[in-house]
C-alpha cells in the first residue's frame, strides 16, 4: 500500500515467454489506441493544470489588466507579469496576521490530535479496562458525525467559558473533530504490533509510559506522520469552523478571503494572490510527503 | 484493512488496568463535550423556537421541508449525491486504468491528485475565475466562444440597420432591399455601426465585378463617411460589410443564397429578377458563452469544480486496488483475444467492484456535508438557487437568519442522512474484529 503513485508492472509476468509477435495489422491497433490514450491523458492533463495557472497568473497581474482581458492573454506580454499585488499583500499587515493566525490554529490543533488520539489509541490497543469494545465502538460511530452538528451547541460552551472568539477555542473545536479518526487510525496500527514485542518489554520490567513511549510510538510513526499531514492540511484549508468561531483579530487566512469574495472582480489583486499564499503551503507538503498523503487517504476512505 | 488481533488478558494487563483513565481522558472527554453532548442538545433544541423558549415539537422540521429555500437546498443536496459521486468514481476509474498504459503515468496522477491539498476557498476563487461570464476574462466561455466560432465564423453586425430613408427597409429584424431595375446594382446602404467594428478584412466597397452582374448583384456597405459623404451612394473611404448572408427572395421562397465579399458585394448569377433579404441572424448578438454562474447552470458548474478536487482521490484509491489485482486473468484474457474495452468491462470493473463501493460511499458522506464550496463559488444573488442543505443551515443558524431552532433540526437532519454510513461502518468494523 506504500506506493501507490509508482505504476504496477507493466502486464508482463516476469519469467514468461515473450508473447508471440502479434500481427501488423493488431500492432498497428495497438499503436494507434496507445495515441489515443496519450492525447486523452493530456488533454485531462491540460484541464487540471489550467485552473491554477490562471490563478497564479491573474495574480501577477496589474488589477488593471484583469478587469480588461483574461490571464492567457499575459502570455504573449510576459513584460505585463508583476509582483506588486504580493508586496502589497505582505506589506499590509493584515493578510500576514491572517498567515500567521492559520499557523497558530493549525499547529496545536495538529499536535494535539495526534498526542491525544495517540494516548487513546494505545489503551483501546493494549490495556485492559471493562467496556473498551463498547466504547470503541462509540468512536466507530463518531467517524461520520457531520461538523455541522456541533457548531450551534459548541459555540455556546466555548462562549461560556470565554473562549469564543479565540484562536485556543478553534484548536479545540478541531481536535474534538479529528479525534474520531485519528484514534480508530492509531489504534488499529498499534495492534500492529505483535504481542510477543509487547510482552517481552513488558516482561523486562518496563513501565506502561515507557512502552508506549519507547516501543509503540516509534514502531507507528509513518501512521502518526500520515495522520498529522492529513489532519494539518484539514485544519489549515477549514474555512466552515473558523468562520463560526474565531473573532476578527484570531481569524485565519480562508475567513480574512472569504470576507473580500463579495465584491469578487474588483479586488483580484488581492485574492489572487491571496488564494496562491493559501494554497503554496498545502501544495508544498503534498509534494515534500506525497507517500504519507496517499496512505492517509487511503485509510480515510471510511471517513 | 489488515484483521487486528485481540491481545489476551494475562495477569500483567490487570496492573495495568489502572492507567487506561490517564490514557483515555483527555480524549474523551473533549469526545463527550463537543461531540457527543452537542449531538443531544441540537436534538432537543430542535424541538423549540427560534429564541429558545417555546417548545414547538417537529415543526422545525415541518418547516424544513415546506419552506422554499430549505426545499431547494435538500434538492440540490439530492442532485449532488445522485451526480457527484458517481462521476467522481468513474473518472477516478477511467484515469486510474488509463494511466497504467502510458509512461508518464505518475506524473499524471500527482497531478491530478493534487487539488485534494488545495483549500476549496482557494479553488473557489480559482473557479469564479474559470467561470466568469464575460469571454474576454473568463477562460471557460473564451473557449466555448471558440469553438462556436469556429463551427459558425460568419461576423455579424450587431446594432446595424438600413439608412433611414435609403432604398433597403427593415422586417421582423431582416433588411428587405428595395427591388432595382434588372441589370443595374441593388444598393443595401446600412448605419449604426462605428467604423471600427468592420472586421479588419473589410475592403472598401465596391459593385461586383463585371462578369458577376449577369443575374441580381450589389453591395452592402457601412454607408458613413466621417464629416460627410453622399448618403445611399458608395463615397470613397466607405468600406464593404463581409461575411454577410444574402437571400434572393421570389415571394416567399428562397431560391437562392450568397455571402458577400470582403468589398461587400455578392451577385446571383443566373438569377435575373428577385427580392434581396439579408435575415436577421446577420445582426444578432454576437455568441458570448454561457452563464455558468447563472441560476440555472449555478450546480453543476460547482459540480465540475468539486470534480476537479476530489476526481485524483478516487484516482488514488482505485489505483491502489488496481495494482492489488491478480494480473494472471488479465493476461489470459489478452491471451485469448479479448479487446481492451472487454477485459475492462467484465475482469477489471468487478474485480474492483469492493475498492469502487468504498470510494463511492466516501465520496457520498463527503457531498452531503458540501458547503465551502459552494459558499465560495455561488456568487451572493445565486446562493439560494445552489444552497445545499449544510449551507442552509449555516445561513440559518449564523448567516443572518439567527433561528438556531431550525438549524438544529437542519443539523439533525444532516446527522440522519449519515446514519447509513455510520451502520456501514460499525458492520464493518465488527466483521474486522470477529
Amino acid at each position: 500500500m506504500t506506493q501507490l503513485l509508482t505504476r504496477p508492472a507493466p502486464g508482463r509476468s516476469a519469467g514468461s515467454a515473450r508473447p508471440p509477435r502479434p500481427r501488423l495489422a493488431a500492432r498497428i491497433a495497438a499503436r494507434t489506441r496507445g495515441g489515443a490514450v496519450q492525447a486523452v491523458l493530456l488533454v485531462a492533463a491540460a484541464l487540471w493544470l489550467m485552473p491554477t495557472v490562471g490563478l497564479l497568473l491573474t495574480s501577477l497581474r496589474p488589477k488593471e489588466d484583469s478587469a480588461a482581458s483574461g490571464w492567457w492573454t499575459v502570455l504573449a506580454h510576459p513584460a505585463r507579469l508583476t509582483l506588486d499585488n504580493y508586496t502589497a499583500l505582505l506589506g499590509g499587515g493584515e493578510v500576514l496576521g491572517a498567515f500567521w493566525n492559520t499557523v497558530l490554529i493549525s499547529v496545536p490543533a495538529t499536535a494535539l490530535t495526534v498526542a491525544l488520539a495517540a494516548l487513546a489509541g494505545y489503551a483501546f490497543a493494549w490495556l485492559e479496562f471493562p467496556g473498551r469494545d463498547w466504547l470503541f465502538l462509540v468512536v466507530v460511530c463518531l467517524l461520520v458525525v457531520p461538523v455541522q452538528i456541533g457548531l450551534v451547541p459548541v459555540a455556546r460552551l466555548l462562549g461560556a467559558i470565554g473562549l469564543f472568539g479565540t484562536v485556543p477555542g478553534v484548536v479545540l473545536f478541531h481536535v474534538a473533530y479529528g479525534l474520531p479518526f485519528a484514534v480508530f487510525l492509531l489504534r488499529n496500527q498499534f495492534l500492529e504490533i505483535p504481542q510477543e514485542i509487547m510482552e517481552a518489554a513488558r516482561i523486562d520490567g518496563c513501565g506502561e509510559w515507557r512502552v508506549f513511549r519507547r516501543l509503540a510510538l516509534p514502531l507507528a510513526l509513518p501512521a502518526l506522520a500520515s495522520l498529522a499531514i492529513f489532519q494539518f492540511l484539514w485544519v489549515w484549508n477549514d474555512m466552515l469552523v473558523a468562520l463560526v468561531f474565531a473573532g476578527s483579530d484570531s481569524q485565519p487566512l480562508t475567513v480574512l478571503l472569504q470576507s473580500q469574495m463579495r465584491q469578487f472582480g474588483s479586488n483580484l489583486d488581492v485574492l489572487a494572490p491571496g488564494a496562491f499564499l493559501s494554497l503554496l503551503v498545502p501544495v508544498a507538503v503534498f509534494f515534500s510527503c506525497q507517500r504519507y498523503f496517499v496512505q492517509g487517504a487511503m485509510a480515510g476512505s471510511v471517513k | 484493512m489488515r484483521t487486528p488481533t485481540r491481545p489476551r488478558s494475562s495477569g500483567a494487563a490487570l496492573r495495568r488496568r489502572g492507567l487506561a483513565p490517564v490514557f483515555l481522558l483527555p480524549a474523551l472527554a473533549l469526545l463527550g463535550a463537543l461531540v457527543l453532548y452537542p449531538i443531544g442538545w441540537s436534538v432537543v433544541r430542535s424541538l423549540y423556537d427560534a429564541p429558545g423558549t417555546g417548545f414547538v415539537g417537529l415543526g422545525n422540521y415541518r418547516t424544513a421541508f415546506t419552506d422554499d429555500a430549505t426545499l431547494t437546498a435538500l434538492r440540490n443536496s439530492a442532485i449532488w449525491v445522485a451526480v457527484a459521486p458517481a462521476l467522481v468514481t468513474g473518472l477516478g476509474l477511467v484515469f486510474a486504468v488509463l494511466t497504467e498504459k502510458v509512461r508518464w503515468g505518475t506524473a499524471f496522477r500527482l497531478l491530478v491528485f493534487m487539488p485534494m491539498a488545495i483549500s476549496f476557498l482557494a479553488a473557489g476563487i480559482t473557479f469564479r475565475l474559470v467561470y466568469e461570464q464575460d469571454p474576454a476574462r473568463g477562460v471557460l466561455n473564451a473557449a466555448a466562444v471558440a469553438v462556436h466560432d469556429t463551427f459558425d465564423p460568419d461576423p455579424s453586425y450587431p446594432g446595424a440597420r438600413p439608412r433611414p430613408g435609403g432604398p433597403a427597409t427593415t422586417s421582423g429584424g431582416a433588411v428587405r432591399a428595395a427591388p432595382a431595375p434588372p441589370g443595374t446594382a441593388v444598393a443595401v446602404p446600412l448605419v449604426g455601426l462605428k467604423p471600427a467594428a468592420l472586421p479588419a478584412a473589410a475592403k472598401p466597397a465596391a459593385a461586383p465585378a463585371a462578369g458577376a452582374q449577369g443575374g441580381v448583384h450589389g453591395t452592402v456597405w457601412l454607408d458613413v463617411t466621417p464629416g460627410g459623404g453622399t448618403p445611399g451612394t458608395i463615397d470613397p473611404g466607405e468600406r464593404g460589410l463581409p461575411g454577410v448572408t444574402v437571400r434572393l427572395l421570389d415571394g416567399q421562397r428562397t431560391v437562392a443564397t450568397a455571402t458577400t465579399a470582403a468589398d461587400g458585394s455578392f451577385a446571383f448569377p443566373g438569377h435575373p429578377s428577385g427580392t434581396v433579404d439579408l435575415p436577421a441572424a446577420n445582426f444578432a448578438a454576437p455568441y458570448r458563452g454561457l452563464a455558468w454562474l447563472g441560476p440555472g447552470l449555478v450546480t453543476p458548474a460547482i459540480i465540475g469544480a468539486y470534480l476537479w478536487i476530489w476526481a485524483g482521490f478516487a484516482m488514488v484509491v482505485i489505483a491502489g486496488g488496481l495494482a492489488n489485482l491478480p494480473r494472471e486473468t488479465l493476461e489470459a484474457a489478452r491471451m485469448d483475444g479479448a479487446g481492451e474495452w472487454q477485459i475492462f468491462r467484465r475482469i477489471t470493473v468487478p474485480q474492483l467492484a469492493p475498492v469502487l463501493g468504498v470510494v463511492l460511499v466516501t465520496m457520498v458522506i463527503n457531498v452531503m456535508k458540501i458547503f465551502d464550496l459552494v459558499f465560495v463559488v455561488a456568487p451572493g444573488p445565486v446562493q439560494q438557487d445552489a444552497g445545499v442543505l449544510a449551507l442552509r443551515l449555516w445561513l440559518v443558524s449564523f448567516g443572518g437568519g439567527n433561528d438556531q431552532g431550525l438549524g438544529s433540526a437542519l443539523g439533525v437532519l444532516l446527522l440522519l442522512l449519515v446514519v447509513p454510513a455510520m451502520v456501514l461502518n460499525v458492520r464493518r468494523f465488527r466483521r474486522s474484529t470477529r
